[in-house]
């Protein structure tokens, strides 16, 4: 897509201006494109977690078409402590995208995207289960791979890795 | 038995009350259709299917808090068990987004030799799936026929790692060693003989009434519900969806090959049977032109502080040993950053999220599994069809519990 391997907000957004998703994302709401990255190849775009699911639709109307993951980062101690990765392919235009929320320690819940892409069902209960990340609005939000009287979120950094606890 | 139906996967629970002339069925998770430890609970009014959801985790082991402890080469073994039926697929996917994190350049000669695994590993994974799809159905014969020719290629991967199934053979920067000296003829034997095998198989099956009648016009998948719902690779082309990441979103030197991507438009589980037949084609057209094309040079990246030395070199260069020493006792610092790597693996669209933090660990590690998804499309595809249909789908979608449950 761009020569710089590296560029920050103010740079994407000047050099990839005519980029679908970028595009797309500031004809509908510029505010809540809090950042935007070109790394390695790759294009992230910092969403204001509160509008994650309005992102999913203006970048699903944009071409990226295919949901393919979703997960976490756990950034204990930092705050805020996690961040949520979606990645979205477009067969159209044959790139990735990658979509980025962060979200609070304290009761940490974003709204699901099961609504726009239901692929999103199984791995949003990943999440959940093993971060303890809640989705609101997600049809079935239980334990996918730990038993369901599980306590504690395995992937969280705070939970050791060996022993038990 | 349960009493009611747990919660199904894709929409809200049905009143209590509208179930009772159902019967709830576990299928799984000790059954022999179940391809690993899968339960599904059915819901069935009569023979109908009326609901279905899959209860997963049973192999659920951690893995990826587990590469979170480890240094960056101590996870390639762990990405093999993930998917032991196509270990050279994830070993590729994670050293791939490793590299990338680096910044690594792999010589020609590596790249190529990766993708002739990575063929002959889709081969062996496609060879299992056909032989247990139609034990399933009731064709036991083929499986017999499609083991003796994977038996042939676990030999090759015997002789070229020192394992048959858990191989291991890449190496961030490159592979691990250099392939015996009988590989290539080894490989070009193979796969002379192994387009008439496949036409073996199609005697057997294509014109088999009972296959032809088991498979036709069953778990039907739309391709607008493939998309929506995940589906990727073999199961997706099925549905009409022209998207392959070999050719649409090149890795590894993809784009120096010529292959075509098979697809079919009916969506149901006999134009996924009829696609895989037809990958395995363009595998072996692949694998031909990468031992034609086999570049000369080096297997490993030109990286001392990330690549081990050769052994020789360490036994009598003291640089080297340094190297050695230092790689294996703190591994080696990769620069901060996130990044994600999606190769075409034997299943669909596999993906390596891997994270950075600057240390010799991976901060994390997420592996986006193409059987994870597609299980999702399960229901899907076997709603208003006979209770028997549950397993001619469950084969033809080509699942494995290892990846699915990590």
């Amino acid at each position: 897509m761009s020569e710089a391997l590296n560029m920050g907000r103010a740079e994407v957004l000047d050099k990839m201006a005519e980029h679908p998703a970028i595009k797309a994302m500031l004809a509908w709401k510029p505010k809540a494109l809090v950042d935007a990255k070109f790394d390695r190849g790759e294009l992230t775009l910092t969403i204001a977690a509160a509008e994650i699911r309005a992102a999913a639709e203006t970048v699903q109307a944009a071409g990226y078409n295919a949901f393919e993951d979703v997960t976490a980062v756990d950034w204990f101690p930092a705050s805020p402590r996690f961040q949520l990765s979606y990645h979205i392919v477009s067969h159209q235009y044959k790139e990735r995208i990658r979509l980025r929320a962060m979200v609070d320690g304290e009761a940490p819940a974003v709204e699901s995207i099961t609504a726009v892409w239901p692929a999103a069902n199984f791995y949003e209960r990943e999440v959940f289960d093993l971060f303890g990340i809640i989705f609101d609005g997600h049809p079935n939000l239980r334990r996918i791979m730990m038993p369901d009287d599980w306590q504690g979120h395995p992937l969280r950094k705070d939970y050791p890795v060996e022993g038990y606890r | 038995m349960t009493e009611t139906v747990g919660t199904p996967i894709l929409e809200a629970p049905a009143p209590k009350g509208a179930h009772d002339q159902h019967m709830v069925l576990n299928m799984g998770p000790q059954h022999p259709s179940m391809h690993g430890v899968l339960r599904l609970v059915v819901e069935i009014d009569g023979e109908i299917v009326v609901r279905l959801y899959p209860e997963i985790g049973y192999l659920h082991t951690g893995i990826e808090k587990t590469c979170e402890a480890k240094f960056y080469q101590q996870v390639v073994p762990l990405t093999d068990r993930i998917d032991y039926l196509s270990p050279m697929a994830n070993n590729l996917c994670y050293c791939l987004a490793v590299e990338k994190l680096l910044g690594l350049e792999i010589p020609a000669k590596a790249q190529w030799l990766r993708v002739l695994l990575a063929e002959l590993t889709r081969l062996n994974s496609h060879l299992i799936w056909l032989g247990t799809h139609a034990m399933d159905i009731g064709a036991l014969t083929v499986f017999l026929y499609t083991f003796r020719e994977r038996e042939e290629i676990l030999r090759i991967f015997e002789g070229l790692a020192g394992q048959r199934m858990m191989t291991s053979y890449f190496r961030i920067g490159g592979l691990s060693m250099e392939p015996p000296l009988d590989f290539f003829a080894r490989v070009q034997e193979f796969i002379r003989s192994f387009p008439e095998k496949i036409d073996e198989y199609a005697n057997l099956l294509t014109g088999n009434p009972i296959f032809r009648n088991r498979l036709k016009g069953v778990g039907i998948l739309t391709a607008a519900d493939a998309v929506a719902l995940g589906v990727t690779g073999p199961n997706m082309r099925g549905s009409g969806v022209d998207f392959d990441l070999r050719r649409d979103m090149p890795y590894s030197g993809y784009e120096k090959f010529q292959f075509k991507v098979p697809t079919a438009t009916e969506g149901d589980c006999w134009a996924r049977y009829v696609i895989r037949l037809q990958e395995m084609r363009e595998s072996v057209g692949i694998i031909q032109q990468a031992l034609d094309g086999m570049p000369e040079g080096r297997i490993t990246a030109d990286a001392p502080k990330i690549v081990l030395p050769d052994r020789e070199k360490m036994k009598t260069q003291m640089e080297a040993l340094i190297h050695h020493f230092k790689i294996v006792t703190e591994g080696f610092a990769v620069p901060a950053g996130e990044v994600y790597q999606g190769i075409e693996s034997p299943r669909g669209q596999m993906g390596y999220y891997v994270v950075s933090d600057g240390t010799a660990k991976p901060y994390r590690v997420h592996m986006r599994n193409p059987s994870f998804t597609t299980l999702q499309a399960l229901e899907t595809m076997c709603k208003g069809r006979m209770l028997a249909d549950v397993v001619a789908v469950v084969g033809s979608i080509d699942i494995v519990l290892g990846e699915i449950d990590r």
